[in-house]
């Protein structure tokens, strides 16, 4: 079988297609008048600008980051443009009916219709397209409930007070390279505030889609989960099949506050590049959510695409009985390179995580879960549970696991599983044997293996994930 | 039905069935017996194309159709049925979508209309009871933490959802209490209805006490080497194999 699935890795990736719509796009370097510039573009006020500046000064000092577990071509931080977007968005629409047909297009192709009518019914999406968000649907309706879904450069302009308030305050500016980066030169991003006591009405989704060449997305989100409130919001990412690679560094931030519930799912499908390595998404984004008092954040990531992955969706259990929960499938196939995983950070009293790891691994992939788990003085009576499992498709792959456990207090458990597996020529001869092709086989056993995690998505979403990997794992068996 | 012409397979570069010939009718249950390492499995391997089971020469056709040529999956959908001498497990996908995801495979490789999921849920819960398995096992794991008599009764079940020509049951009487015995041999017994055709491997009579076979046959170094009515099951009972040898070196001796 070993031979069968060395054969033939090569997948379509089916949003690689490019949309042919004019662009405004910056010329590639990086220095102060560049961020002026983007700051000029969104007619930001000035401390948003000072801000930028600030961040673009620590940045410049800062090493690129190089413990993970991957291998990459150094990134020429001068040959990336850091701005641009559709000339058609420089008046912008005000309704849909304003919007570029090119665009409309290239979402509809993307299985993502933006006419309100056509949507699935109680979701509720922001479009960013290279640098800018094309449009936020059902925002009225959303707004009679109080709740506040908007491209985060219209929040910046319309809610200066919250964002001030708790922009970088759970990344700082200068957590690390990439968030320094994205700090002085985000573009746009989703800005959700769910009010005191709300429970927001329908999921909040927002979808990214790099298209122009040699550009990077550097996408910013802000979730403010007011007390008592609950909100769901998912993620989704495509990007064109080119031989460049392109970089996407984001930074999510999310703020629950006391009894508040924050749950955030990814479905990542960037294009991963070739099975020899050549193109694709460099994906290093900072994700950390803080919980105050008796909230709970909920990670749920399905990442299937990119060609190299840095990622860590985190929790700062601050506040005391508060709940940090992460679960995690990551596909790796071809020539692609994962390093992910979570940090849960125990300081309140009986604070409680779970983290459920699955990553599978096939062709010449490798694939890393990296997981710390911090218990920090205060956090009596507190508890973790780490589950990590790896699933081998062929035998020229690697799964690798780095837990890290730091504990400051006598009283708090922290328990780790691991499992390695692989998929077994028995269980392939039993699926067919039973009439399922190859393909449906290794899908079916993949799916199987992901369950735990599966689960945790939102409905639509889950089948999403799953037609994705049956997607993603086609052309793994010869 | 199923007609097997000196057939020669090896595994791992070791010859392992030397020249098998079988022909087995519409509506027949054949029994094979033979010692361990005979190559039994090794049969049932090689007719359902699984990997590294090499056929070397000759042939084995089902209602006509070349076996050795097809897929793996498209033997499956021609008709062929194996039960597992040791079923392995798939973790997190439940008996029922496995099966699902089966008899939807095999009816539209035969272009036939595929089953509604209620009609199929209602075939899945039929099967279930037949072999008394509770419900539940639908939503379990494929042999996820069944015991082993569990196992076994799962592959007669999927065996009944899947309505194949030919069904090869290696060894699905082992490791069964005298209860489940009489289950999976109901089981099988179910199906007969003059058409569809039975392999059976076991070493035992008790299974061919519930399971009245047409013929029983004799497997011995890789091939056939004594074929006769259930009689000869009683025989091979009281006497073990020693007392083929005689007729093994004979058929040998034949042959040179
Ligand atoms: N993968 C393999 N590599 C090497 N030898 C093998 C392999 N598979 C089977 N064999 C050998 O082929 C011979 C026949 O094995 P097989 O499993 O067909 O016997 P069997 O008749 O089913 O025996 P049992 O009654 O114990 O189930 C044995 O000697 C076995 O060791
Ligand atoms: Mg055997």
């Amino acid at each position: 079988m070993t031979d069968q699935l060395d054969e033939a890795l090569s997948r379509e990736y089916e949003a690689g297609f490019v949309s042919d719509v004019e662009s405004r796009t910056f010329d590639p370097g990086i220095d102060e008048s560049v961020i002026r510039r983007i700051s000029a573009m969104k007619e930001e006020p000035e401390w948003m600008l000072d801000w930028r500046l600030k961040a673009f000064e620590m940045w410049k000092t800062m090493p690129e980051p190089d413990w993970a577990h991957i291998d990459y071509a150094d990134i020429d931080f001068q040959a990336i443009s850091y701005y641009s977007a559709p000339k058609s968005m420089d008046d912008r629409p005000k309704s849909l009916d304003e919007v570029d047909p090119e665009l409309l297009r290239t979402y509809e192709k993307l299985g993502i219709p933006l006419v309100e009518q056509q949507q699935l019914a109680g979701i509720a999406v922001d479009v960013v397209f290279d640098s800018v968000s094309v449009v936020t649907t059902f925002r009225e309706k959303l707004k009679e409930k109080g709740v506040i879904f908007c491209p985060i450069s219209d929040a910046i302009k319309e809610y200066p007070e919250l964002v001030q308030k708790y922009l970088g305050t759970v990344v700082s500016q200068k957590d690390n390279f990439f968030a320094a980066l994205n700090c002085a030169v985000f573009t746009d991003g989703s800005f959700v505030y769910i009010p005191k006591g709300t429970r927001c009405p329908m999921e909040l989704s927002t979808y990214f889609r790099i298209n122009e060449l040699n550009t990077g997305q550097f996408e910013r989100t802000l979730i403010i989960a007011d007390e008592g409130s609950y909100v769901s919001y998912l993620e989704g990412c495509t990007a064109p099949q080119r031989d460049e690679n392109q970089l996407h560094a984001a930074v999510v931030e999310l703020v629950c506050l006391d009894n508040a519930e924050i749950k955030y799912s990814t479905v990542q499908n960037w294009y991963p590049g070739d099975e020899n390595g050549v193109g694709g998404i460099y994906n290093f984004v900072t994700k950390r959510g803080i919980c105050h008092d008796n909230a709970k954040i909920s990670w749920t990531q399905v990442e299937t695409g990119s060609a190299v992955t840095w990622k860590y969706p985190s929790c700062v259990l601050k506040g005391d009985n508060s709940v940090g929960e992460f679960y995690s499938v990551a596909l790796t196939r071809g020539a692609q390179q994962a390093d992910t995983g979570t940090k849960m950070i125990h300081l309140g009293k009986n604070t409680k995580s779970t983290i459920i790891s699955k990553g599978i691994s096939a062709g010449k992939s490798n694939n890393s879960y990296r997981g710390l788990v911090h218990m920090g003085k205060g956090s009596s009576g507190a508890r973790n549970f780490t589950q990590c499992d790896s699933l081998l498709i062929g035998d020229k792959c690697g799964a690798h696991t780095f837990p890290y456990v730091e504990s400051r207090n006598p009283t708090a458990i922290v328990e780790h599983e691991a499992t390695t597996s692989k998929v077994s020529d028995d269980q392939m001869f039993l699926c067919q044997q039973r009439g399922l092709d190859p393909e449906k086989a290794v899908s079916m056993i993949v799916n199987g293996f992901c369950k735990e995690v599966f689960k945790e998505l939102p409905m639509e979403f889950a089948v999403e994930a799953g037609k994705l990997l049956e997607i993603s794992l086609e052309g793994s068996v010869g | 039905m199923l007609k097997i012409n000196d057939l020669h397979a090896r595994v791992a570069q070791n010859d392992i069935i030397k020249g098998l010939n079988l022909e087995i009718n519409a509506g027949e249950v054949h029994a094979i017996m033979g010692p361990n390492g005979a190559g039994k499995s090794t049969l049932s391997y090689s007719l359902a194309g699984r990997d590294n089971y090499e056929v070397t020469s000759g042939t084995a056709t089902l209602d006509g159709k070349d076996l050795l040529d097809l897929e793996v999956e498209e033997r499956a959908a021609a008709g062929l049925f194996l039960a597992f001498q040791y079923p392995v497990e798939i973790a997190g996908v439940s008996n029922m979508e496995f099966m699902k995801a089966a008899v939807d495979a095999q009816r539209a490789a035969r272009d036939q209309e595929a089953l509604s999921s209620s009609e199929f849920l209602k075939r899945a819960k039929a099967a279930c009871k037949q072999v008394n398995l509770p419900l539940n096992f639908l939503k379990r794991g494929v042999n996820e933490g069944f015991s082993g008599g569990e196992k076994k009764r799962n592959e007669i079940m999927q065996m009944i959802l899947l309505e194949p020509k030919i069904s090869i049951l290696d060894e699905s009487d082992s490791g069964l209490d005298i209860d489940a015995l009489k289950i999976v041999a109901e089981g099988i017994n179910s199906q007969r209805d003059g058409e569809r055709s039975f392999l059976v491997i076991t070493h035992y009579q008790r299974l061919l006490d519930y399971i009245k076979p047409d013929f029983v046959h004799v497997l011995a170094e890789g091939k056939i080497v004594k074929s006769g009515g259930p009689e000869l099951a009683l025989e091979l009972e009281s006497q073990g194999y020693a007392w083929l040898e005689s007729y093994d070196r004979t058929a040998q001796d034949g042959e040179q």
